[in-house]
């Protein structure tokens, strides 16, 4: 694979974490359990989706096929798309929606952290203001972790199983293939195995706050997001998100 | 209105607009306590601009003035002249520093 | 100060255009309209999030989902700032909610029609959007603060989705014929339910003269859907778009834009809870409001445990 092709396939791979959880997180909008969280949620959606933007553009930069970002979007099939299963997970309850996010929020933080060093500017400047929101998401769905782990019964009871479910997924923020690899030692994105171990020890910190129980099961070796092989829930996702863009091809909005 | 039900405490919210003005109330929120507040008003009042400080404070610990204390609080502050300076005659050649 | 004396200190302020504030002396029944038009209007705004959002998910590029989002987004700000006004009169914002779920309490009339297509997002951003600025513009002025207050904060934040609206109508209106059909189909479902967003014509309007006396309104009905049509008609000429309406005719005199007549028997049925929505608008408030309850449930119980715990400490200092 040349160097653009890998910068791209790259990159896509984090745009594509951020548009589709943005757009679980959309979901939510107006079906909030309070109006204070409703526009909390909608907050973290907005910082998302302005994030995968940023990502998308840089990415085009080196796409041979020469897409616009809305193309990739709206035009991609089902196997182009390089998210991380965890993120199209179905919203469930406000437990699931939550602990779904502060997995990825711990990463996001400890990811757009190491960003900052990267050799692209403006990958690295990029990294600097997205950080900030990051820290912000990561603080309001932590302490909703910890809300809901020592709240009642039944939202420890909700939230314990969204940990059961979720945790295995979480071991695909680490994995890597030849594509990850070859990005790190440019220098252009962060090195996830760096930080693998300071993920699993936070996150064993807030359950452990939040009178959570450590799940058996750990890790699945099943799955293969960064590959383009999903679960029906992203072709869910997809079929509605671009219905309407395919249905007029050729059109601009 | 209030039954014998629970509800979330009421806060009143203050945002600091820019640096050296003072908190200025922008509204109320719903919160079980003082992080959830602080967290909502920072999603619910500071979408917009840059503000740099939030207060949040419990409905119920705000003292106020009634009308009823109006007239004896505030009505003779007029009469005070000797609080402002145009009470004082300072001959003209005696400038200010 | 006798009740008679109070009530005549109470005009006077509302004749100088001072604000009643929470905590004046106020008539029982000026405190009653005022919880009653307040939570109305925050029912609309977060029942007026539905039709919109049910666009997020299919906005056909990134920039329109974004743009949506923030806007449906403020929707929820502006039921919040609003409840919270209403909150300043005595009433509890779980109550004025169990009052709309319920069915008990009303809410704008118009979004009990569907959204169906994209051109009806634009619609409500181009109309629906700038007839309530019209209302809301009026309220800035109203004679409780704090309602006057959070209504010149909402018209701030408001501009952008009537701007937002027009983008979208202006772009389906130079675009392929399909998106040229798309906006006039929705213009022609949207014109008359957004005229009847004003409420009733004023010979037939309950409350208008007692909150015109009280300066709580400012405008009568009719005047301020005049001054709606007066801005729409000219603006959908500017997007080549027909208003349904064949007997809008300008007046030479006044220069003026006079529709036709509206269909006030549609207006009641919906207000009776018959339009095509209604039932789906509150089942779906119901759900998020009461599915959600555990989740407040679990956030209280939490404080409670953080004040006990902080108090065992203080005990064994």
């Amino acid at each position: 694979m040349v160097w653009e092709e890998l910068r791209f396939q790259a990159l896509l791979r984090h745009a594509d974490d951020r548009l589709v959880l943005g757009h679980r997180l959309s979901e939510w909008c107006g079906h909030g359990p309070t109006l204070e969280e409703d526009i909390a949620l909608s907050n973290v959606a907005l910082d998302l989706l302005g994030q995968a933007k940023v990502i998308f553009e840089q990415s085009i930069k080196t796409d041979l096929k020469k897409r616009s970002v809305d193309d990739l979007i709206y035009f991609r099939e089902i196997r182009g798309y390089r998210n991380v299963i965890l993120v199209e997970q179905p919203n469930g309850d406000f437990a699931c929606t939550i602990l779904r996010q502060y997995f990825f929020d711990v990463f996001n933080r400890l990811w757009l952290n190491s960003l900052q060093s990267s050799i692209d500017k403006d990958l690295s400047s990029f990294a600097r203001s997205a950080l900030k929101e990051a820290i912000y998401h990561e603080r309001h769905t932590k302490s909703w972790v910890v809300r809901l782990g020592d709240g009642t019964k039944e939202s420890n009871e909700r939230i314990q199983e969204a940990v059961s479910v979720f945790y295995p997924l979480s071991y695909e923020f680490f994995a890597q293939d030849e594509i990850d690899q070859k990005v790190f030692s440019k220098g252009l994105l962060p090195n996830t195995a760096c930080f693998e171990n300071v993920w699993k020890e936070e996150v064993a910190l807030t359950l452990l706050e939040a009178t959570l129980q450590f799940p058996k099961r750990t890790s699945t070796q099943m799955l293969r997001g960064r590959e383009g092989r999903h679960t029906e829930h992203l072709d869910r996702i997809l079929s509605e998100m671009q219905s309407l863009a395919r249905a007029h091809p050729g059109a601009s909005w | 209105m209030t039954s014998g039900k629970v509800v979330d405490s009421l806060w009143e919210v203050f945002l600091q607009e820019k640096n050296n003005s003072g908190h200025v109330h922008v509204g109320s929120l719903r919160a079980s306590g003082s992080e959830e507040a602080l967290q909502a008003a920072r999603d619910v009042y500071a979408r917009r601009g840059s503000p740099i400080s939030i207060w949040v404070v419990l409905s119920e610990s705000i003292v106020a003035s009634t009308p009823a204390d109006a007239p004896s609080f505030f009505d003779p502050k007029d009469a005070k002249s000797f609080r402002y300076p145009n009470y004082y005659k300072v001959p003209r050649t005696l400038k200010d520093a | 100060m006798t009740e008679a004396s109070r009530q005549f200190d109470f005009e006077g302020r509302i004749a100088r255009d001072e604000k009643i504030e929470p905590n004046d002396w106020m008539p029982s029944r000026y405190r009653r309209q005022l919880v009653r038009m307040i939570s109305q209007h925050a029912h609309s705004e977060v029942v007026g999030m539905l039709p919109e959002g049910n666009w997020i998910t299919r906005a056909p590029s990134l920039r329109r989902k974004i743009s949506l989002l923030a806007k449906v987004q403020d929707e929820a700000g502006h039921g919040l700032y609003l409840y919270g006004a209403a909150e300043t009169l005595g009433a509890e914002r779980e109550d004025l909610i169990n009052r709309l779920l319920g069915g008990d309490a009303r809410y704008s009339s118009i979004f009990n029609y569907p959204s169906v297509t994209w051109g009806d997002v634009g619609v409500i951003g181009w109309l629906v959007d700038q007839a309530a600025m019209v209302n809301q513009t009026m309220l800035t002025k109203c004679s409780y603060g704090p309602y006057a207050r959070a209504m010149i904060q909402i018209c701030k934040e408001e501009n952008f989705h009537k701007r937002q609206g027009m983008e979208i109508m202006a772009v389906l209106s130079a675009g392929t014929s399909a998106q040229r059909a798309m906006a006039q189909d929705a213009l022609d479902r949207w014109w008359w339910p957004t005229l009847m967003m004003f409420g009733p014509p004023d010979e037939e309007s309950p409350h208008s003269s007692e909150l015109i006396g009280w300066k709580v309104k400012m405008k009568s009905n009719d005047e301020l859907r005049q001054w709606f049509v007066d801005l729409a008609v000219p603006q959908a000429e500017a997007l080549d778009l027909q208003i349904p309406d064949p007997e809008l005719v300008r007046d030479s005199k006044t220069g003026h834009w006079i529709s036709g007549p509206i269909n006030w028997d549609e207006f009641r049925s919906i207000l009776e809870g018959e339009g095509p929505c209604n039932r789906e608008r509150i089942e779906s408030r119901r759900e998020s409001h009461f599915g959600g309850a555990w989740v407040r449930e679990a956030a209280r119980a939490y404080e409670e445990k953080c004040r006990k715990k902080k108090a065992l400490e203080r005990e064994s200092l």
